[in-house]
């Protein structure tokens, strides 16, 4: 199957048109409804960290689902999250010492992020961040 | 346009009032609950049941704003509890810190007995 890639504005709740295509991807290779939802509230969480911490002067977040495994036996889904901000800390995000407000707040998101989720893989750097995330069946 | 959050209140005799939500609980929704529950405790309400049973998603923004209204109820006593979770939601509550503040009761019928 294709990736399936969404641009997406920075505006109110544009979060739940990603989540929808995620949960929409999930349902297409018979993941388990529980395993949907949670990657529907996981993506929610990584565009909303994009929204509101990213720092962006380019209103906008790449979104990108692959199905992993074949079309025949698919094994699960990556999504990959991006924005083009000024990057932050992560290892102040996940444990925050209260030195920039903007890693405590990405910290929670991130921290539901890799509850719910499998694999979690973040890039960030001045150019913007990337969160990769995997759930498999 | 916002995918909005309705809320409707129940309140009762005996100090509870139930606020059932349905939609997505996000800034704006988190708002809108803590404007209700600030009324209800202003009119005597000390122990508030949040029914989420029609939610099926929130946001890390929404659910601050609940753990602000948890402090709340704790400053003056009171107690908010929530019922009829979806598994995922529950599992980002306890993530999240809010379920070592709040009970959470997987019915309705359970947590009016918890609270009465």
């Amino acid at each position: 199957m294709q990736p399936v890639t969404l641009t997406l504005p920075m505006i109110t709740d544009m979060e739940l048109t990603a989540s929808h295509t995620a949960g929409a991807l999930g349902r297409q290779i018979g993941m388990a409804s529980d395993q949907i939802d949670e990657i529907k509230q996981a993506v929610v969480e990584a565009c909303i960290n994009a929204f509101e911490h990213s720092g962006a002067i380019r209103r906008e977040v790449v979104v990108q689902l692959d199905v992993l495994g074949t079309d025949d036996a698919p094994e699960g889904m990556r999504i990959s999250v991006r924005d083009f901000g000024t990057g932050f800390n992560l290892d102040r995000a996940r444990n925050p010492r209260g030195e920039r407000l903007v890693d405590l707040k990405r910290g929670h998101g991130l921290r539901i992020i890799e509850g719910l989720m499998d694999e979690i893989h973040i890039e960030s750097d001045g150019g913007g961040t990337t969160v990769v995330m995997t759930k498999l069946r | 346009m916002t995918e909005s959050l309705k809320l409707t209140v129940d309140e009762r005799d005996d100090g509870l009032a139930v606020v059932y939500t349905d939609g997505y609980i996000n800034n704006q929704g988190g708002e809108e609950i803590a404007a209700t529950a600030y009324r209800l405790i202003d009119a005597g309400h000390r122990k508030l049941l949040l029914n989420l049973a029609e939610t099926k998603i929130v946001n890390s923004i929404g659910i601050s704003i609940l753990i602000e209204i948890i402090e709340k109820m704790l400053e003056i006593d009171g107690q908010l509890s929530f019922c009829c979770l979806t598994p995922t939601i529950a599992k980002t509550f306890h993530i999240m810190g809010l379920a070592q503040y709040a009970q959470i009761h997987e019915t309705e019928e359970e947590a009016l007995a918890a609270l009465t």
